[in-house]
Formats: C-alpha cells, sequence, structure tokens
C-alpha cells in the first residue's frame, strides 16, 4: 500500500508555556522547543504499521520552511521511507484551504492508496483532511482510532465519537483519514536512528514545480485570517492561594473540608 | 440577507443542547437572523425532533431516509451540497460529526470554513469577525472570514447560551426528496460501545485528577495516595490515557467521561475545552498547576501554582497528619 502522511512542525506544548507577544500579532516565539504534531506522529507510526503488515511505502510531506525538513527527518527515523517538503515564501500565511491545495497539488503527482493527516494540529481546527479529501473528492473519516486493512479495496477504521465509544466504518481505498492520538504507541526515536536518515536527500518543491499559482494561496488567498493573538479575560479566575507550601497546604485543607473534598 | 442555516444533532427523538445554542449563535450574527433549522434522520424519532426544533427555529427542513437513520457525514455532506444556497452560512456544531462534515463540506460548497468559534464580534459586509482558541485554550485569536461566497461555521458546544425563547412556532417542510440517489464510499457498520472499568468516575464525590503534569507513569502512584487519604478517586486527562498509563474509563472528557463531583482537584491540568465538557455539575475546583497561565485557572475557584510532584505529597502527608 502506498500511503503518504502529512506532518507539521509546531511549538510542543508539553515542553513550551505558550503566550502571546507584546503587539499581538503572533504567540512568543524566542526560546520555543518545536517538534512534530503530536496526532501527526501517531499517523505515522500507524502508516508504517499498515506497511509493515501489507507491504508498501511511507512517504511523510510538509508544508513548511526549512527547518520543517528536521521534522520529515524525525519520522524518517521512525520508518518511514521517503520525506517531501513543500516550501515557498508564497505558502506563508496559508488558511486551512490554502495547506489543502498545497497538499492537494504534491498528491496528485503521485499514486496513493491511503492519505493519512493528525485529526488536529497546532491552531485546533482539524480541518485539513477533510478539505484535502474533498478536493480529491475521496471518502474520508476523521478522529480515526483503529485502522484494519481488509483488502486492497477497504479499510474498515473505527471513529473515536463522544463518550469514547468507537464507531465503526467500512472505507474504500483510496481514501484519506485524520488520525486520533491514543491510537497506537508511536515508537521512540534515538540519536542514532536520526543520524542513519541524516544524509537522505529530501526533494522540496514550490509553488511553481506544484503549478500553484501564489495568489491562490498565503495571506493573499487566504478567506480566514488571524486578526491577532489574545489572552481573554473570562472574570475572576481562580483565588490564588499563596505561600509556603505549608501556609497554602493549611488553607487548602480548611477550603476541602468545608466543602466536602475530605471525609 | 445571508440566509443562516443550523444542522440539528440529535439522538433517540430528542435534540441535542447545541439545537438552541447555534440560535443563539446565529443572532450574535445578525440580531434579526432567521435561521432554517436542518435535521436529518428516519422516521418517527426524526418527526419527534422535527416537532421540538420547531418551536425556536422558523423554518424547519425535514430529510427523512432510512440511510440517514444513523448520521455518517459522508451522505450527509452530498445532501447539504444538493440543498444548500451558494452564499448561505451553515452553522455546525463543533463535536465528533461536525469535526467529521465541515471541513470538505466547505471545499465543495465553495465556501470559507471556521473551526470551533467561542465568540461572534459583528458582520461587517460580508467579512464576519469572530473568536476562537489555539494551543488547547493557552491564546485566544480574533479572526475574519470572508463569507462573500458563503460560511461553514462550526460553533463549540456549550460557548453559547442557548436560546430558551420558543418563539418561532415555525413550519417543517418536508425535504425527503432530496436524499434520494445518494451514494457514497463509506458504511457506518456499527458503535462500539466504551468499556466500563474498575471504578466508576462518574458515581465520584470528589475526584483527584491527573494530566500531564504527573510527567511518569512512576508518579501516578502519588495522586493514588492523595485520592487515598482523601476517600477519593483518580480521574485523568486524554494525555494519561494516550500514554496507557490509566485505563480510558478514568478519562474525563467530551471523548471520556462526564463527571459531576462535588470537590475536582485538577493535578497539572492545563484545562483544554474538551476536558472541561466533561466536567458538569460546577464542582468546586481547586487547580494546581506549574503555569501560572494554564487555562484551567480562569475557570478553578481555587488556583495553586506548583509542581504537582512535590505539593502532592506534601498535601497527602498534611491531610494524614490530621487523621
Amino acid at each position: 500500500m502506498e500511503i503518504l502522511v502529512c506532518v507539521k512542525r509546531v511549538p510542543d506544548t508539553a515542553e513550551n508555556e505558550i503566550e502571546v507577544n507584546n503587539d499581538g500579532s503572533d504567540i512568543s516565539r524566542d526560546d520555543l522547543v518545536y517538534s512534530v504534531n503530536e496526532w501527526d506522529n501517531y499517523a505515522v507510526e500507524e502508516a508504517i504499521q499498515i506497511r509493515d503488515n501489507v507491504g508498501g511505502t511511507v512517504t511523510v510531506i510538509s508544508v513548511g520552511d526549512d527547518d520543517s525538513e528536521e521534522v520529515l527527518r524525525r519520522e524518517m527515523a521512525m520508518g518511514a521511507d521517503k520525506g517531501i517538503l513543500l516550501s515557498d515564501d508564497a505558502f506563508n500565511g496559508s488558511d486551512g484551504k490554502g495547506l489543502a491545495s498545497i497538499l492537494k497539488a504534491e498528491v496528485e503527482k503521485g499514486k496513493y492508496d491511503l492519505i493519512m493527516a493528525g485529526a488536529q494540529a497546532d491552531a485546533g481546527a482539524g480541518q485539513v483532511g477533510g478539505m484535502l479529501a474533498a478536493m480529491l473528492d475521496l471518502p474520508y473519516a476523521s478522529l480515526v482510532n483503529k485502522v484494519e486493512v481488509v483488502d486492497d479495496k477497504k479499510l474498515k477504521v473505527g471513529r473515536e465519537v463522544e463518550g469514547g465509544n468507537v464507531e465503526m466504518n467500512d472505507i474504500e481505498l483510496p481514501c484519506v483519514l485524520s488520525i486520533q492520538t491514543g491510537i497506537n504507541e508511536p515508537r521512540y526515536v534515538g540519536i542514532r536512528g536520526i543520524r542513519k536518515v541524516a544524509s537522505v536527500e529530501i526533494p522540496v518543491h514550490n509553488a511553481s514545480d506544484l503549478g500553484i499559482s501564489p495568489d491562490t494561496v498565503g495571506g493573499a488567498g487566504s478567506r480566514v485570517k488571524v486578526l491577532d493573538y489574545f489572552v481573554p479575560d473570562l472574570g475572576e479566575g481562580a483565588e490564588m492561594l499563596e505561600g509556603s507550601t505549608e501556609e497554602i497546604v493549611e488553607k487548602l485543607v480548611e477550603l476541602l473540608k468545608a466543602k466536602g473534598g475530605i471525609k | 440577507m445571508t440566509q443562516v442555516f443550523a444542522y440539528i444533532i440529535h439522538k433517540d427523538g430528542v435534540a441535542d443542547d447545541t439545537a438552541l445554542e447555534l440560535i443563539a449563535a446565529a443572532k450574535k450574527i445578525q440580531a434579526d437572523a432567521q435561521v432554517t433549522a436542518i435535521v436529518t434522520g428516519s422516521g418517527s424519532d426524526l418527526d419527534a425532533v422535527c416537532t421540538e426544533v420547531a418551536a425556536s427555529y422558523n423554518e424547519v427542513l425535514k430529510i427523512d431516509n432510512e440511510n440517514l437513520a444513523y448520521p455518517n457525514a459522508e451522505i450527509i455532506r452530498a445532501l447539504l451540497l444538493k440543498m444548500l444556497p451558494s452564499d448561505a452560512i451553515l452553522l455546525v456544531p463543533h463535536t465528533t460529526f461536525g469535526m467529521d462534515l465541515a471541513p470538505g463540506l466547505s471545499i465543495k460548497l465553495d465556501a470559507a470554513f471556521v473551526a470551533d468559534v467561542v465568540e461572534f464580534e459583528g458582520l461587517d459586509g460580508s467579512t464576519l469577525k469572530l473568536v476562537r482558541q489555539e494551543y488547547s485554550g493557552q491564546v485566544s485569536t480574533h479572526v475574519s472570514c470572508d463569507i462573500s461566497s458563503g460560511g461553514v461555521i462550526n460553533i463549540r458546544p456549550g460557548a453559547f447560551a442557548p436560546d430558551e425563547s420558543k418563539a418561532a412556532s415555525g413550519t417543517v417542510v418536508d425535504k425527503s426528496s432530496e436524499a434520494q440517489g445518494i451514494t457514497v464510499k463509506r458504511s457506518y457498520l456499527e458503535t462500539v460501545v466504551a468499556e466500563v472499568g474498575d471504578v466508576d468516575i462518574t458515581k465520584s464525590d470528589v475526584l483527584v485528577s491527573v494530566g500531564r503534569g504527573i510527567e511518569d507513569e512512576d508518579n501516578i502512584e502519588i495522586a493514588h495516595d492523595l485520592a487515598e487519604v482523601l476517600g477519593a478517586d483518580v480521574s485523568c486527562s486524554r494525555p494519561i490515557v494516550d500514554s496507557k498509563w490509566l485505563e480510558k474509563s478514568r478519562q474525563v472528557g467530551t471523548s471520556g467521561q462526564t463527571v459531576k463531583p462535588k470537590v475536582y482537584i485538577a493535578c497539572g491540568i492545563s484545562g483544554s475545552f474538551q476536558h472541561l465538557g466533561g466536567i458538569k455539575g460546577s464542582p468546586f475546583m481547586v487547580a494546581i498547576n506549574k503555569n501560572s497561565k494554564a487555562p484551567i485557572f480562569q475557570v478553578a475557584d481555587v488556583g495553586i501554582v506548583a509542581d504537582i510532584l512535590e505539593f502532592i505529597p506534601e498535601f497527602a502527608d498534611k491531610v494524614k497528619e490530621m487523621k
């Protein structure tokens, strides 16, 4: 099976406190630790497991700047066979539709049976997979936490729905899936694994390689634009307990006794 | 004036809470919005839902087809593509169904798409200004959306107070013929219900809930110790289950359990809306987190900025001492 997985380099929210920058034009990007989007990493692991079961290749692809190459290389160290970077200044500021149209142009140059993406990334929209499927006229299933290859024409997939229930579906290949976290246990990538793929060439395709007119993507082609970033004022918020740990613990115990939190 | 439609989610013949929230959202876009409800399904359950929502919507479009007995987003996307006018605004609840349906629909309609909207700040010509969040709620954004060729807008459940006025007494229009002849490449088989674990956290009065701040599987023990001295149960947020450190039945959130304790102690949990969506009944909430900007502090009653790995054992010791 020929599998393509879309991945994105994002600030690692487990490693960073995300704050708004001074003029509200962006988050503060000084000293941020970046990594592969967590959902995408689960998608790559799933792709590798499917390939190891039924054969084929796994290609990882990213829209981003030169730094995104390290994320592709990391996923290749996990076991992906190939990486492709889609990079052009014209792509900057693309909305979800713009990103999907850039990916679509590359997808159409190959022949893929299965396209996967993380269910969401840093902006939390969860849109690119579904948009890409619609542009390619392929069936789509989102929030997938179970994949079973039935034969070369069909998959059985589980979608994680409300309450942790799983909605089982048959879906015809080729198709697009968005992958939910927890579907598998992504393998560890060591420094040795990274070294092994350090010299593998990762082709970089720009707008003209992909036949994309620059005014249809990036900020110019976006109907949805982020105007500014801010921290919402949601009223009073919590009463913050301060002092030494001992003082805080004492106050907390008193409060919990009053509220029935200590039996 | 742009026509506004709302997709109604329902189950067992009852409309979801979001049905009334979408009216409130529509009125934030245009105060005098005339909203048309779209209700798909099959049989008497569908009729009951249509009657229910007609009290609140001016017009209800009913689409009855046996293939719609379960809401398969692939079928409903094709259906809505046939039904919606080209420059319409469609409001969809940002649920697991809405996430499945909406992004692809916006492409097919050539409409703008915005996910998980929490507030609207007005419509100026064809520019809709709205608010959404990024980075699991750590920051918010003002967003502009050009709806000159329509818009598909996903609305966060619970973000808009439901419009309970029931002032519409709308008409139900049967559009079932639109569902004829739709074939798709994905078919619904069954729903596998989540397993029940050894502890039923939905019945707990006091929960010690752990998140990413616990850092390592071995540290889960300190949460169990605290729960034991408090007479509480241990629950958790999604990353803990993804890491397989606790079983799925202990996960609080929209994709886990809905809990209604008297006291909720959130330890190292940032407070994403998916997590908070699983906490009902306004418990007394204590948040302990080393990130002073964690969104959980906005909703908690009491907050403590501390490393839970140090704080929880001291807290447990103190409670033990008192006994």
